[in-house]
């Protein structure tokens, strides 16, 4: 049984439909990227995992269950936390409290859990350790993208999605940022991404859907679809 | 505190980093939030009370340059403590959960005029009076729960519906919902005496003496230091204190956290598991019942509720008082109260100023035209307002403060360029 599965989901703002029936399936302990261009609906689609944006026809299923009208705060209880697009971090917080409401809906058995917690969300981003009593909004985009991402690791999710980590980024933090993806998948959080970065997204992920205009036009393994010569033409611009 | 512990205690900033970046413009203002945030709890009861003690004083020390002239110096302070409490309420929605409220008037109406049509000898549900329910004595005081239940209840149901907009449309209903209020009070003639009012609201019986038959809250109990005006000032006070502490400590609580994230970015509070419909709901509700409470003072105080009382320009005057004083901050929403009402006294009837003759009837009747300068400047240059909020939010609260203003000294003394005196003054300022 798939961790995620979306059946046939469509998703419209108003009468505009931005996503027509699409299907995806992520397994446990794997890394699925969502590729394509501006407007093909990538965020769309994660905001509706995640919950702030409803479906219109269709069902989304998480672990068996039928997750398409749960409220957003719920789903972050059952595992689902998502990283939003655009870093969406609280400006006004420290990096500490930042993640401290990373892990609101959670409950902690103990102190050292808590502990363990942080010191793991330290340990991917050594730079938040340094930078803990900085607000959050005076930081660098950079160091905001590791602080979504480690805030929602504070959440110890089953499934992290990840909305364009990549964005707005220098090449050289676009690698850091993905090797720690990889790592944190590797280390056991089944991941499902969001990219236009596709070289580095898709040599880094299991298998990738490519979504275009709403639809879902090509699937494959990450390597196969990054050999592929129409994927490189899209995405990779050569020819 | 919150549940969490820290992992390790707060490691102190790098000199001077936290302390410059979290504050984009210094000022004596954050100067004095610094100063308060940093101090012990116990040290704040200890400078808190004597300090509370003094403001009850104010109205009887006679300050020559503070006591206003051309009109009742305890009915300022009266009115200052009604306005703070709403700007306490207002708070709570504007500056904690981020929800701008244009409407705010309209809970201070339902407050007020629940007080009246329980009372008021005019209202067909006066519950007053032989044979009747409550006493004159006391009615005042029973139909307080009651307004403040009232009033809760119409934010909840305000809420419910209006709730699911954001930003700009939720300011747009809410300004809407203010007028609502204030027209049906206009024209439930039955009820609500219409444009006529409602007239001899009950108040507390208190303090009845030879002199005084009817207590001293009576509005007939006018002349001498301590007339209705200060009695009702005290009230407020007792109203105040009560309503900071509860708003005080569910500030540090989740509920807090949860506004404060809400305020920053919804969606992103959202999904880290805040159900915020619910805590905008809670805002509100909050919100009201504070509004309600402050009407009901109104009520009693004036002992008359008339539907022009309610105009949205007040809401406008509310919410002056939070954003002048700093949204977010409750020492600060009571400063910008107090700013909002005794300014314009203070004008009221006063020839001379150092000296120099003017016409302060005339200042004061331009109040508004001034307010509107006020908040125009103070969105160019402070747009944090006085007293700013800094949340203390969770795991570190206090020793976060300790350790900016630690660095803040180290800073100051350390800066290059600058002469030892000046750095030692500031040293000292700080330590």
């Amino acid at each position: 049984m798939p961790l995620l599965e979306l059946v046939d989901t469509t998703i419209a703002y108003g009468r505009i439909e931005a996503v027509h029936g699409i299907s995806i399936t992520v397994d446990e302990g794997e890394l699925v990227t969502l590729i394509g261009a501006n407007g093909a609906g990538k965020t769309t689609t994660m905001r509706a995992i995640s919950g702030i944006r409803p479906v219109s026809k269709g069902a989304i299923l998480f672990d068996g269950v039928d997750i398409t009208r749960m409220k957003a705060h719920l789903r972050v209880l059952e595992g689902i936390v998502q990283a939003p697009e655009g870093r969406g971090i609280f400006p006004g917080m420290t990096v500490m409290e930042n993640l401290e409401m990373g892990a609101y809906a959670r409950k902690f058995a103990s102190k050292a859990e808590h502990r363990e917690t942080v010191d793991r969300v330290f340990d991917l981003f050594p730079r938040l350790a340094e930078r803990r009593t900085q607000t959050g909004g005076t930081m660098s985009g950079g160091e905001q993208q590791m602080l979504a991402i480690g805030r929602a690791l504070m959440a110890r999710p089953r499934l992290l999605l990840l909305d364009e980590p990549s964005m707005g980024l220098a090449p050289m933090v676009i690698q850091q940022i993905f090797r720690i993806i990889a790592e944190i998948n590797a280390q056991g959080t089944t991941v499902l991404l969001v990219e236009q970065n596709a070289q580095q997204a898709l040599s880094r992920s299991d298998r990738a859907y490519v979504l275009e205009t709403g639809e879902i036009v090509r699937t494959g393994g990450g390597r196969e679809l990054l050999a592929d010569a129409s994927i490189k033409e899209a995405y990779l611009g050569v020819a | 505190m919150s549940t969490t512990t820290p992992a390790t205690p707060p490691s102190l900033p790098p000199a001077g980093r936290t302390a410059t970046k979290d504050r984009p413009h210094g000022g004596v203002g954050d100067r004095f939030r610094l100063w308060w945030d940093a101090l012990a709890r116990p040290t704040q009861w200890l400078v808190g009370v004597p300090f509370l003690l003094f403001m009850a004083a104010v109205p009887l020390l006679n300050i020559p340059v503070l006591t206003t002239q051309g009109t009742d110096f305890g009915g300022v302070m009266a009115q200052f403590g009604m306005i703070a409490l709403i700007a306490i309420g207002l708070n709570v929605v504007v500056g904690q959960a981020g929800l701008l409220d244009l409407g705010y008037v309209g809970f201070y109406a339902i407050g007020a005029y629940t007080v009246a049509i329980l009372t008021s000898p005019d209202s067909p549900w006066n519950q007053t009076g032989d044979g009747m329910w409550l006493s004159r004595e006391w009615a005042w005081l029973a139909a307080l729960p009651v307004a403040v239940a009232i009033t809760a209840i119409s934010g909840l149901i305000l809420g419910s519906p209006t709730l699911r907009l954001r930003g700009d449309y939720l300011a747009i209903v809410t300004l809407g919902f203010g007028e609502i209020v204030r027209l049906l009070a206009d024209n439930l003639d039955e009820l609500t005496g219409g444009g006529q009012g409602l007239r001899g609201v009950a108040y507390p019986r208190a303090g009845v003496t030879e002199d005084l038959p009817s207590g001293v809250f009576s509005a007939g109990n006018a002349s001498g230091a301590v007339n209705s005006g200060v009695w009702w000032y005290w009230v407020s006070l007792v109203f105040i204190v009560v309503t900071l502490l509860f708003v005080g400590n569910l500030e540090r609580s989740r509920v807090g956290r949860a506004w404060v994230a809400i305020r920053e970015d919804e969606d992103a509070a959202e999904i880290m598991g805040v159900p915020t419909f619910r805590f905008k709901l809670w805002a509100f509700i909050i919100g009201a019942s504070i509004g309600g409470a402050a009407g009901a003072l109104y009520a009693g105080q004036v002992q008359f509720v008339i539907p022009t009382n309610f105009n949205i320009i007040n809401s406008v005057l509310f919410l002056c008082a939070v954003v002048l004083g700093g949204q977010g901050n409750k020492l600060g929403v009571i400063l910008g109260a107090f700013i909002v009402v005794y300014v314009p006294n203070f004008f009221l009837g006063r020839q001379t100023l150092f000296g120099i003759p003017i016409d302060g009837d005339e200042i004061a009747s331009y109040k508004y035209l001034f307010f509107g300068i006020a908040l125009v400047v103070l969105m160019i240059f402070r747009p944090q307002g006085i007293i700013p909020a800094r949340q203390k939010l969770l795991t570190y609260g206090r020793e976060l403060y300790v350790a900016a203003r630690r660095s803040a000294a180290r800073a100051a003394g350390r800066a290059p360029g600058r002469t030892e005196a000046a750095a030692t003054t500031s040293g000292k300022e700080s330590s």
